[in-house]
């Protein structure tokens, strides 16, 4: 009985474990090979600058910026702090950013800020912000890089996102593709 | 918006989990099928491969060839594990898996509940994500859903219990596999990567370095949600951007890990003959699943209090913790379908919820019968079935029967014994972890959260989910035995009682159905059914929910 047992444990492990992700990958390599490999972002020497879904830590008053990540989008891993609602620290943290943000955009209101901007993302890797996250950048990177305030509005919408097929989800920026487009338009 | 998209998405597990109730009922069918013609080759073959004989069991050779099996592939797994670093497959150059993680691993992915005390990118190889990860994933739902037919052929007064090397391999080629190849095409589409390269490096906008951890994903993440499995290729699980790329493929994933614990009960209404005890069944856990969905989005929705406090404007809802593409509504239903269907799989942090969003997750795996796992799930609530049956015939005095069979005292002291198990495993190594330094070392946030971050991790090892209050330092001796433990009492218990209870009423002559006979197909008996869940799970459980999720919810609001 050990023994059938085991052949049939081996007979599955060569069908799931082998032959179905292999296949698998042999597929999704052929038909959509960018998908598959990552969505990787290359420039036009062909290096690779980063992934279309990975967020990107930007601190440069001239770049729009992303959402708090306690990993420093380090995409070798991902993770939170996992702070609880009731954490001192996340508190400490929170007020700190607040600050902080205050500090560099001058014209922003404190009651303006949306949550999304100063809370972690849960796996340290998100690579959006909400359009009214963008939009209470505008105003600092427009001056960072002498720009109108009007052409970026152009390139948030233009790197926006709607909800999948209009009903799910949520409406979102892309700070990598954004931030991307932002050092084209300079050229 | 919020309500739409959530409404949407029921209602289209709606429509596909009745069909796939009867698809499920037709697959395991002890009769001939024309489903045969289709796959019975590949199925031939298998059994030609592996030396099997095709016959009847009793449930006492069936139960035995769950443990045999099970055993042997657990075996394999650890084998695998700790040999990772000698074996191919190994592009990123992945040490050994130390002996007390490796066992915890193994026996957590055996057991469906996919609890992961290491991080995919740096724990484990490609080999071992598909030898050992994928495989399993693949193995244990099918057990799962060869354990709950047998189940049903005995409630239902089918020849025979069935035989479960035929159950298993029909799970695999008949269901699991032909879904995780659509589901991984889809998701690949939509951006989740499935490649064999290493980890990419790229030069960021800000000119730093970045590294991309990568690898054959889209596999592993369909079958994950298809089998109710919940474990990640990555640390932090469907959160990951490239474990869930969009809204998309958060639907496609909920839908998944939803479809076949939502289908059982119908596939139970055909083997019953009886559509309408199917419907009943159902019913019972989607209301109780409904008021939990609710308690989440509502608590999310209302953000967190204390972030408010300190003036960051909560008028999003509780963002810390949750990704931008998802939102409140897709990580609201997210979590309670992944605890419902005790997947596991998460796509926020459930350490970061707010308190009471936070007890919904821990309320439905101490349920543990709002849908379920694949196969499982259903099993529990068949079991609260005849218990109910038992509670009500008491109280009005007429026998209780169910499906034309008496319910004597043999079943019930079996069913005692499972429903006693399930809160005796999570509260007592919580007590033993609180009181002792080993147990509490592990907790990484202060006060009473940190009652729920321990009671969270055997909640869910006894409900073989597998998602975690992820604060929690749980890679230490103390937490992989216990956990360990606690995982396979979690699964092994209930399978082997409640295939007894199968065996005994399938032995039983059926008695005619009479007026004075309690039925067991309307809406009555769904409110009996609801409460005699409700109850026992709030007389055990309320008292530590109490101080860990309410106490913390008091000190915040």
């Amino acid at each position: 009985m050990i023994w059938k047992n085991l052949r049939l444990s081996l007979v599955l492990l060569l069908i799931c474990g082998v032959a179905y992700p292999l296949a698998m990958t042999g597929i999704s390599q052929v038909v959509m090979p960018a998908q598959a490999s990552g969505s990787l972002i290359t420039d036009a020497s062909g290096k690779v600058v980063g992934s279309e879904l990975i967020g990107q830590t930007f601190t440069d008053p001239k770049y729009f910026w992303g959402r708090i990540s306690s990993i420093d989008n380090n995409a070798s891993g991902s993770g939170s702090n996992n702070y609880a609602p009731s954490n001192p620290a996340l508190i400490e943290r929170t007020q700190k950013d607040i600050a902080a943000f205050l500090a560099a955009n001058p014209g922003v209101k404190q009651e303006d800020i949306p949550a999304d901007l100063l809370t972690n993302s849960a796996s340290g890797l998100d690579p959006h912000i909400s359009p009214k996250a963008a939009q209470i950048q505008v105003e600092r990177v427009a001056k960072a890089r002498n720009l109108e305030p009007v052409q970026l509005q152009a390139l948030i919408e233009a790197n926006t996102e709607g909800r999948s097929l209009g009903v799910f989800g949520e409406p979102r920026v892309n700070v990598v593709k954004l931030n991307i487009a932002l050092d084209a338009l300079k050229k | 918006m919020d309500f739409i998209q959530i409404a949407l998405v029921l209602v289209v597990l709606f429509v596909l989990a009745i069909p796939m109730g009867k698809y499920l009922a037709r697959s395991f069918s002890l009769e001939a099928t024309r489903l045969d013609r289709v796959f019975g080759g590949v199925e031939k073959a298998i059994y030609k491969l592996s030396g099997i004989r095709v016959a009847d069991m009793t449930w006492k050779q069936y139960a035995m060839a769950v443990l045999v099996s099970n055993i042997s592939m657990v075996a394999i797994a650890y084998l695998l594990l700790r040999l990772q670093g000698m074996l191919p497959g190994n592009p990123s150059g992945i040490a050994a898996m130390e002996p007390l993680l490796s066992f915890n691993t193994a026996v957590s992915f055996l057991t469906n509940t996919n609890l992961q005390h290491y991080s995919g990118e740096s724990g484990l190889s490609y080999l071992s994500q598909m030898l050992v990860i994928i495989y399993l994933m693949f193995t244990t739902p099918a057990t799962g859903i060869a354990v709950v037919m047998a189940f049903m052929r005995g409630l239902t007064g089918q020849r025979s219990i069935g035989n479960y090397y035929v159950d298993l391999v029909r799970a695999h080629i008949r269901v699991l596999i032909p879904l995780a190849i659509v589901v991984t095409l889809l998701l690949v589409s939509q951006g989740v990567p499935q490649t064999m390269e290493p980890t990419a490096t790229a030069t960021t906008i800000s000119g730093t370095e970045q590294q991309i951890a990568r690898g054959p994903v889209a596999s592993l993440v369909s079958i994950k949600h298809l089998g109710t499995n919940g474990g990640g290729f990555f640390g932090v699980n469907s959160s990951h951007p490239f474990e869930n790329p969009t809204p998309l493929t958060n639907v496609i994933e909920i839908l998944s890990m939803f479809l076949i614990p939502a289908a059982l009960p119908f596939a139970f209404g055909f083997m019953a003959k009886s559509r309408r005890q199917g419907w009943v069944i159902f019913g019972a856990m989607f209301v109780m699943f409904l008021a939990f969905l609710i308690t989440a989005y509502a608590n999310e929705a209302n953000g967190n209090p204390a972030l408010g406090r300190a003036g960051l404007s909560q008028e999003m809802g509780s963002m810390e913790g949750k990704e931008v593409r998802f939102g409140i509504a897709q990580s609201a239903l997210f979590t309670a379908v992944t605890t419902a269907a005790t997947t596991g799989t998460v796509n926020n942090m459930h350490d970061t919820l707010t308190p009471l969003g936070g007890l919904v997750p821990l309320g439905e795996m101490m349920l543990n019968c709002v849908f379920g796992g694949d196969g499982v799930g259903t099993i529990n609530i068949l079991m609260y079935a005849i218990l109910a049956v038992f509670l009500a015939g008491l109280m009005v005095g007429r026998t209780p029967e169910f499906l034309g069979r008496k319910i004597e005292g043999k079943e019930m002291k079996l069913i005692a014994i499972a429903i006693l198990a399930h809160p005796l495993i999570i509260l007592a190594p919580t007590a033993i972890a609180l009181a002792t330094d080993m147990g509490s070392s592990a907790v990484s946030n202060p006060g009473f959260h940190g009652i729920s971050q321990v009671l969270y991790e055997y909640t869910s090892s006894a409900a073989n989910n597998g998602s975690g209050f992820e604060g929690l330092g749980d890679n230490t001796p103390f937490w992989n035995i216990s956990t360990g433990l606690v995982m396979l009492f979690g699964r092994y218990v209930s399978i082997i009682t409640m295939l007894a209870v199968a065996g005994s009423l399938l032995a039983k002559t059926p008695v005619p159905e009479t007026m004075g006979t309690l039925r067991t197909d309307n809406s009555v008996f769904t409110v009996i059914l609801i409460a005699t869940v409700v109850i026992v799970g709030a007389l055990t459980f309320l008292p530590v929910l109490a101080l860990g999720p309410i106490a913390e919810w008091l000190t915040i609001r």
